[in-house]
């Protein structure tokens, strides 16, 4: 458990400090937002029609800017292999490292979306639907974009297919998350959000053993 | 014991799908000669007119695609947990050909819906799940040939692929829920009329082809890939 959080907090860390990816995801994030709206036109009542797509589409490739250095640096300069030599099981270190991404990205883009769909003139009763997919959804993003960062690993240049990996499992994501949103909106609750957070929690648990064993193939041999 | 794993072995398995092969592809060129006889001679459809005839080639595309990456998932778990070449070489050389079912059903259809739905595409449940199944197929190609190690290429391809085997269910069914929830003016159903039997007959002449064709692609691609790997283990001996 000690070394699980040493891994996080080490983590969470190294994303925050200089050349961490974390506020560049923030960044982008909110310029996806921005552009959006200069794009399509400022007519408020479309906009906030998208906002749920738009801001769960934009937070899904904030997150995935950053999951190529998920465990790359680690696997370039030999630590990787120093911390699968350990007692602490490659499960628990890719929960850690999924976890620390997690909160470097998805959590933070959650606690900044309710101020991007201010931009998008989200309707009253959008807010509250909008924090908790993200919330509940973002995770499944880190999860399954760790399997393809750990798949993608030896590759030179592993960021350029990682995300045509990751979109098409991430399509039921995109699909609740956006449309608990428009649901709302609308006024009619469709189930969504629950079937978002079973996704989610099955998403979440399965991760870190395949993960673990797509880090064990590129570490073998 | 007859299992599926004597043939592991790959020179029985060439043995054996030498004798196969001709029998399979004979097969193939008859069904498939009779399938698109039988298919330009049936009666037009009394709603569709001539463009019913895009269904004997359409379907059986969207059904060999499906079960290719069946089949791919299968020989990649069997890979995976055996630790067997030849489930690896069957793997990878059944992708490119579900890729290309894939594209082809997804052609074919648009081709149909354009005269049928008046749109060459619509954002409906069977068409997206095929777009993305065709990316999914994409996906684990480029992994394959990105990773330059053959064995270390195998072992991801395969964990992919099961990854990607347990989604697809979720996909399907989150892109149902998807489209039904946005009723209205894009909801395409392909009702019409049950099948009659001078429909049925090309339509099943056709399966079988393609099938069979699908089969016999699938053995030449996995020969080729073994006498290459052949030739280069001999290359290397001979340096």
């Amino acid at each position: 458990m000690r070394s699980f959080l040493t891994i996080l907090f080490r983590d969470i860390r190294l994303a925050t400090r200089a050349g961490g990816g974390a506020f560049l995801a923030l960044a982008f994030f909110a310029a996806v937002a921005t552009l959006v709206p200069l794009g399509i036109g400022s007519d408020l009542r479309l906009l906030a029609r998208i906002a749920g797509g738009v801001l769960w589409v934009g937070a899904i490739l904030a997150a995935l800017l950053s999951l190529d250095r998920l465990f790359q640096p680690d696997f370039e300069d030999g630590s990787l292999d120093v911390l699968a030599l350990s007692p602490m099981p490659l499960e628990a270190l890719s929960l850690a490292k999924i976890a620390a991404h997690w909160i470097t990205t998805g959590l933070a883009l959650t606690i900044l979306s309710p101020a991007l769909g201010l931009l998008f003139g989200l309707p009253q009763r959008g807010y509250a639907p909008l924090v908790i997919s993200l919330a509940i959804g973002s995770p499944t993003v880190s999860a399954i974009g760790a399997i393809a960062a750990a798949l993608t690993l030896s590759i030179r240049r592993g960021g350029l297919i990682l995300p045509f990996i990751v979109l098409p499992l991430l399509v039921p994501v995109v699909i609740f998350g956006a449309s608990a949103v428009t649901g709302a909106i609308e006024g009619l609750s469709n189930g969504a959000l629950g079937l978002l957070a079973a996704f989610s929690f099955a998403v979440t648990v399965v991760s870190p053993f395949v993960t673990a064993a797509a880090l064990r193939l590129n570490l073998a041999g | 014991m007859a299992s599926i794993f004597e043939f592991a072995n790959p020179t029985r398995f060439m043995k054996l799908s030498g004798v196969l092969l001709p029998w399979l592809s004979a097969i193939a060129v008859l069904s498939l000669t009779a399938g698109l006889y039988l298919g330009f001679t049936c009666p037009p459809d009394y709603q569709q007119g001539d463009t019913v005839r895009i269904m004997f080639i359409h379907v059986p595309a969207a059904w060999v695609a499906m079960m290719t990456y069946g089949l791919m998932a299968l020989a990649s778990l069997i890979g995976l947990v055996n630790r067997h070449p030849l489930a690896d070489v069957a793997a990878k050389t059944a992708a490119p050909l579900g890729a290309l079912f894939t594209a082809l059903a997804l052609i074919t259809g648009s081709l149909w819906g354009k005269p049928m739905w008046g749109t060459y595409w619509v954002w409906d449940g069977r068409l997206t799940s095929f777009l993305l199944l065709l990316f999914l197929y994409l996906g684990y190609i480029a992994l394959w040939n990105a990773i330059e190690d053959e064995t270390r290429a195998a072992r991801a391809a395969a964990i992919l692929a099961l990854v990607g085997v347990v989604n697809l269910p979720i996909i399907e069914f989150s892109v149902e829920w998807w489209t039904t929830l946005h009723q209205g003016e894009s909801i395409v159903r392909m009702g019409g009329p049950l099948i009659a039997s001078v429909y049925l007959w090309p339509l099943g002449l056709m399966a079988l082809g393609y099938t069979t064709l699908f089969f016999t692609l699938w053995l030449v691609r996995i020969r080729t890939e073994i006498l290459d790997r052949r030739a280069r283990s001999l290359m290397l001996g001979a340096t």
